[in-house]
């Protein structure tokens, strides 16, 4: 049984992105998809799991739609509507045919229509943990601890939006490409981040969220070969995530990297993204993505904090500022170059940041110039920059990290 | 699929520009006029008198009231439209893109629920 459930959740998403196709909506294909799931449960014990259960599943759900076509065209005498599904196939009688060449194909139209810039950037993600992840309502629910009901009204929204706006089920022209492959990468960057630094609630990581982002990181790498780019945002959630074991402590307060027991991160993740951050660079197209994911391959490759290469990791996040210049970078790059060249030439950086506004509201800003201020030994400057960070912070782990901080300056 | 075109612009930058950028942005139009009558896609476009011209008719508890101006003081306003007849929003997208403003202001796309009018592919 165990293994049928499994086969199910490998093949959910291609059979419906191959039924959306077939039938038009998603609505439609979601039913139809809902049906061949109970008869799979009925069929498949008895007979066995088919060679190619995405056939199946197409099959017998779009068998199950026409025929509900034909009983209502019975009633209303709609010939049109027939003509658009039909013919009927029955399970298993050449399945292929349907599929032919176009899976990966339908995979990717559901992932760019999901992922589409028309729609906002909440009901994008909450479509593509649905479809293309085949995660459950209650599911996406819990893991942005929303009300079910909320999350179903989302998707229901956004689903209406695709149809009555006419966004379409296509993979874009290579000219558009580029920039709405982006817009895919951010939306899986989103539901990784979104796990791995909870926005709301108790817990400060949510591990299924970061899981199902690597799952998708997965499948757009084996969907476009050759991407730089999305071989760097595996990468760099992968190395983010291999330190998930050191990231809490067991009172679930955060550990700062430095002070991270290395031995807790995970080797084997580690490895696998430090070897698709050089696969990607030697591509010699690089992007902010592999650049993130370089910085993280550095952290990761140190034995200990001390022996960290800040010097490299100061020059990664320059050539970061090169994509996308922004202060938190910048930030980043003031927190790398204490580091390396002393907590004096990190605040220098950091001053240039004063009249931002946006740096003024964030809470690592504060917390970064608190830290280096403490270093330089100016406590009581520290100290107001901490309550600073304080005031502005609402996770409840980061206000117990920075109030020990802060009592710490003595 | 029909869709509207919704220009809006802040009023102050179209009346401050030169002779010249205004002659650059009737040919844009021309231009995007001619690619999409090309492909069969133009249906209506109007410019509109700015909203000094406008007069608004309210109905509040079953009467009408008269008002001077537009419906509301916005800093954007509403300066013209589209009627474009698409295959998918992405290619309404992609017209919206080529209209040309006058400086800052944004371009609402609309699906038409129902349009009358000469006859449609």
């Amino acid at each position: 049984m165990k293994s049928e459930a499994a086969t199910l959740r490998a093949a959910q998403p291609k059979a419906l992105a191959t039924l959306i196709r077939l039938l038009g909506n998603i609505d439609a294909a979601e039913d139809a998809l809902q049906e061949a799931f109970a008869r799979a449960l009925e069929v498949w014990p008895e007979r066995g799991v088919p060679d190619n259960p995405v056939a199946w599943l197409v099959t017998t759900g779009r068998n199950h739609t026409v025929d509900q076509i034909r009983r209502r065209t019975l009633e209303a005498r709609h010939v049109e509507e027939v003509r658009s599904v039909a013919p009927h196939h029955a399970p298993g009688d050449h399945p292929e045919d349907l599929l032919r060449g176009h899976v990966e194909d339908d995979l990717l139209r559901l992932i760019f229509t999901c992922c589409h810039p028309a729609l906002a950037p909440d009901a994008q993600i909450a479509l593509t943990l649905k479809t293309v992840a085949g995660l459950s309502v209650d599911e996406i629910a819990h893991a942005f601890l929303a009300a079910p009901r909320t999350m179903e009204q989302r998707l229901t929204r956004a689903k209406r939006k695709i149809s009555v706006a006419g966004i379409p089920y296509e993979v874009p022209p290579p000219a558009k490409l580029p920039e709405r492959l982006g817009a895919v990468l951010a939306v899986v960057y989103l539901i990784f981040n979104e796990g791995y630094s909870a926005s709301a609630g108790e817990n400060l990581i949510r591990t299924e969220l970061c899981t199902e982002a690597i799952r998708l990181g997965r499948l757009l790498v084996r969907l476009f070969r050759a991407e730089p780019e999305v071989e760097g945002l595996l990468a760099l959630m992968l190395l983010h995530h291999s330190r998930r074991g050191a990231r809490l402590d067991e009172a679930g307060d955060i550990v700062t990297l430095d002070e991270q027991d290395r031995g807790l991160w995970d080797g084997v993740a580690i490895a696998e993204g430090r070897a698709l951050t050089e696969r990607a660079l030697r591509r010699q197209r690089p992007g902010p993505y592999q650049i993130q994911a370089a910085i993280a391959a550095v952290h990761c490759s140190a034995a200990s904090a001390e022996e960290t290469d800040w010097q490299e990791i100061a020059t990664l996040y320059a050539a970061l500022e090169g994509f996308q210049s922004s202060p938190v970078i910048t930030l980043n790059r003031a927190v790398a170059v204490a580091k390396a060249d002393g907590p004096e030439a990190g605040i220098a950086l950091l001053r240039t940041l004063e009249d931002s506004a946006d740096m003024q509201r964030y809470p690592y800003y504060h917390g970064a110039v608190a830290a280096l201020l403490a270093e330089c030994g100016q406590v009581e400057d520290a100290a107001a920059a901490y309550d600073k960070a304080l005031e502005l912070t609402q996770n409840p782990s980061e206000q117990a990290f920075l109030r020990a901080r802060r009592a710490a300056l003595g | 699929m029909l869709y509207t075109m919704l220009i809006y612009q802040a009023a102050e930058t179209a009346e401050a520009v030169t002779e010249e950028v205004q002659q650059a942005c009737y040919a844009g139009h021309r231009k995007l006029q001619e690619r999409s009558k090309a492909h069969d896609a133009f249906r209506a476009a109007n410019e509109l008198v700015s909203v000094d011209a406008a007069t608004t008719v309210r109905w509040q508890n079953g009467t009408a009231a008269i008002i001077d101006g537009p419906f509301a003081e916005t800093k954007e306003q509403l300066v013209g439209l589209y009627v474009m007849e698409c295959d998918s929003l992405d290619e309404a997208i992609d017209y919206a893109k080529d209209i040309p403003l006058l400086g800052d202001g944004c371009i609402e796309i609309r699906p038409i629920a129902y349009f009358e009018g000469p006859p449609q592919r």
